[in-house]
């Protein structure tokens, strides 16, 4: 038997999980004497067909990689730079030279006028290589400080099921309820909205996102979901009137 | 990087000789795989000291000293005396040792050869009591390496096994609850001796003691302490690596194979 | 450890608590306890109750301890004043300190420490009650917990003691025969990939007794290592059922 698991088997380290050769083994695993082993607490998919075995974590921080969307908290103003918590053990460095296009040259005391401690921001890692923090830049467009909106926290390994297949689940979201969608792979998103409760249901959506990640069905499942809670936000309003 | 950081990372070449020559059943100073280095034993080093060894394993050195009080008992063993065990890692021994109070390694090393005594019995507590309950002999290890160049485990026991067989004791007498200490002495009474031996696995070698170069190179150790019967009166497993069962296991039968020969360094037992 | 007149072990092969040699005390761990720690494990062995929180990988602090190649983990054991009989000073004992280290050493065989170079992880163990088995039972549950926080790990770790009373060798030895027993010796295994991380023993074993405890340890590992598995899965297992069950 090459795979020892189960579609959608919750796994811990250590676990075997397929032989080696039989099946394309990728996600969090490793190899030891031929086989293939968790490496941590996830769930495997199995795809028979394609013969493909895919392990994702359940949890975990956010390991930077270039080119990654993040959404930043400014820790730190710095001489000539910011430091950005991430949600990673590695802190993002944002120069004073990733923030404006043209050479400049801002004094110290005016950098946090332009972004000051607590400030969010979208940011794209620009560099990262373990031996030095992470390099971010907020110099492209729709980059940059975002003013208003709610940001919600999940393990960056549920952001894949928090935009779904070829997105149909965060456009569900957008759709349903008329929000704007930051999403960082960090596992930060940020909701923007005129609607402050409809703002508050996809914080809900997502963090039921979260809890069901690992389960099949899930995209139907929130939709159901949000039209019942729109029904009752609609139903609220009526007896208000 | 400091001294003591640098001196703590064994280089990439290094680690390649020494597994090169453990492929060959070969150690850089010429020793097989379970044998030790030259071992000496100085009792009686230190005048003030009622008992005391000063050990050279190779060029590690290590003194023990002995000193002796009257006190009170441990609450839940009114009827024994009190033995207890301290190492301090000097900074004179090792560039590796910083100046401070004891850190996690020489806490350890305490803590090691105090079992092994203890669970040996080696220093016999009970004939410690001069006022059950409340007066008895406590007997002050303390443990000082001199000279770090690996395995100071095996070196501290053997050092304060020796300190404790050089031990005199004074003649104390009990008069109406007053204990009144002679100049008068005798030997410490000393049930059966102690030894230590430690191995260390690198790769999938297991090396009797190893040296300083060699623990830098070694995945984990294990340590066992072996009473004269030839039973097994303490064991440690210390760093980050693991073992086979296997491995422990021959390492238990290395550990019994080499300990008659650290008996014979020892000083004899008083009265044997 | 002293032999007394206490009889702990019966005619009938009976021990204090009314179990048999090979039996170990009612285990029940459970994970992610704790809302602030990244990973968090509770466990109950008899009556022995401890609490692990795992705090990473997070950025080194102090930034001098950070190693270039790996993650440095940061373990510590503490008992809570009232887990025993006499208040325990809350400083670290000498007792504290050395198990701090064994336990750390013996979770980092498990831990894919290169993974995470420059960064800590914080292991911390809290005693609420002691009743004999500390050691081991805070490295089941810290193995719980880190894996609870989403480190990789090559395995879990397991750990219970094989103790010696009355003249025989016991699985998971109480308070009581811990105190008045004739030795301990705690052991911690990688279950799946067999492989031993924590060895210790004091009181005096013979060679051959050495053996026999790893093979009475055997079982009780693997019972562990299923409560450790179950502990993990159940409550992503939970939200399936609750899913289908809607369904």
């Amino acid at each position: 038997m090459p795979v020892y698991v189960e579609n959608r088997q919750i796994v811990v380290p250590g676990e075997l999980i397929a032989d080696k050769n039989r099946f394309r083994v990728e996600g969090k695993v490793y190899e030891r004497n031929g086989k293939y082993y968790s490496k941590v607490l996830g769930v495997v998919f199995v795809d028979k067909e394609n013969k493909r075995v895919n392990l994702v974590t359940l949890k975990g921080k956010y390991i930077p990689s270039p080119g990654d969307l993040v959404i930043g908290k400014i820790v730190e103003v710095g001489m000539t730079n910011w430091t950005v918590d991430i949600n990673s053990p590695y802190p993002a460095i944002l120069p004073l030279t990733e923030v404006f296009s043209k050479p400049t040259s801002v004094p110290r005391s005016e950098l946090s006028k332009i972004l000051d401690v607590g400030d969010i921001i979208a940011a794209k890692v620009v560099a990262f290589d373990y031996a030095r923090d992470p390099l971010i830049t907020i110099k492209e467009s729709r980059l940059g400080k975002i003013p208003k909106g709610l940001v919600v926290e999940v393990p960056p390994s549920k952001i894949p099921r928090v935009i779904g297949r070829k997105g149909s689940m965060i456009n569900m979201l957008k759709e349903l309820l008329g929000v704007e969608l930051v999403v960082g792979k960090n596992g930060r998103i940020v909701i923007v909205g005129k609607d402050r409760a409809k703002m508050e249901l996809a914080a809900l959506a997502i963090k039921k996102i979260e809890r069901e990640a690992h389960t099949s069905g899930l995209t139907d499942r929130i939709r159901e979901f949000i039209m019942e809670k729109l029904n009752e936000l609609g139903g609220g309003s009526n007896e208000k009137q | 990087m400091s001294e003591s950081k640098s001196a703590g990372v064994l280089s990439l070449l290094k680690r390649e000789v020494i597994l090169a020559g453990l492929r060959k059943g070969e150690r850089e100073d010429g020793r097989s795989l379970t044998e030790y280095r030259e071992i000496e034993v100085k009792t009686g080093y230190v005048g003030k000291a009622e008992g005391s060894a000063l050990v050279s394993l190779g060029d590690t050195k290590v003194i023990a000293g002995v000193k002796v009080d009257v006190g009170t008992p441990f609450p839940d063993t009114p009827n024994m005396g009190v033995q207890i065990v301290n190492a301090e890692f000097i900074p004179v021994a090792s560039p590796v040792f910083e100046p401070g109070p004891p850190g996690e390694d020489a806490i350890e090393l305490a803590r090691v050869i105090d079992r092994g005594l203890r669970s040996a019995e080696a220093v016999d507590l009970e004939s410690l009591v001069l006022v059950p309950g409340s007066k008895v002999w406590t007997i002050f290890v303390d443990i000082y390496p001199l000279d770090h160049y690996g395995n100071l485990i095996d070196a501290s026991g053997l050092a304060a096994m020796s300190a404790l067989l050089d031990t005199k004791l004074p003649v104390a007498t009990v008069e109406e609850g007053e204990v009144r200490v002679s100049e008068e002495k005798k030997p410490l009474p000393i049930k059966t001796r102690v030894v230590y031996v430690t191995i260390a696995k690198i790769e999938d070698f297991l090396v009797v003691d190893p040296t300083f170069e060699e623990e830098l190179a070694a995945d984990a150790r294990i340590t066992y302490a072996v009473n004269e019967d030839l039973n097994i009166c303490g064991i440690q497993k210390g760093g980050s690596g693991a073992f086979r069962v296997k491995e422990l296991l021959d390492a238990r039968d290395i550990a019994l194979e080499v300990a008659p020969k650290l008996f014979e360094k020892l000083p004899g037992k008083p009265g044997a | 450890m002293k032999n007394s007149n206490i009889q702990l072990i019966d005619e009938s092969g009976k021990r204090v608590d009314g179990r048999y040699p090979n039996e170990m005390r009612r285990l029940r761990i459970e994970a992610g306890v704790l809302k602030n720690a990244d990973g968090s494990a509770y466990i109950e062995l008899g009556n022995n109750k401890i609490i692990v929180a795992v705090y990473g990988p997070h950025e080194s602090t102090p930034k001098y301890l950070a190693e270039p190649d790996r993650a440095v983990i940061r373990c510590r054991y503490s008992m809570a004043p009232f887990s025993v009989s006499d208040r325990k000073s809350p400083s670290p004992s000498r007792r504290e300190v050395e198990l701090s280290m064994v336990i750390r050493q013996a979770l980092e065989p498990a831990v894919f420490l290169n993974e995470y170079p420059r960064t800590m992880i914080d292991v911390f163990i809290e005693v609420l009650e002691a009743d004999g088995g500390t050691r081991t039972a805070s490295i089941t549950a810290a193995a719980v917990a880190l894996a609870d926080a989403g480190i990789a790990m090559r395995d879990l770790v397991s750990a219970i003691a094989i103790g010696k009373v009355g003249g025989r060798l016991v699985v998971d030895l109480n308070g009581l025969e811990d105190q008045y027993g004739e030795g301990d010796m705690p052991i911690a295994m990688m279950p799946q990939l067999n492989y031993v991380t924590l060895f210790q023993a004091d009181g005096v074993f013979t060679p051959q007794e050495i053996e026999d405890a790893f093979r009475m340890v055997a079982d009780p590992i693997k019972k562990i290592y299923r409560e450790q598995k179950r502990a993990l899965k159940k409550k992503y297992v939970d939200v399936v059922r609750e899913v289908e069950k809607s369904e």
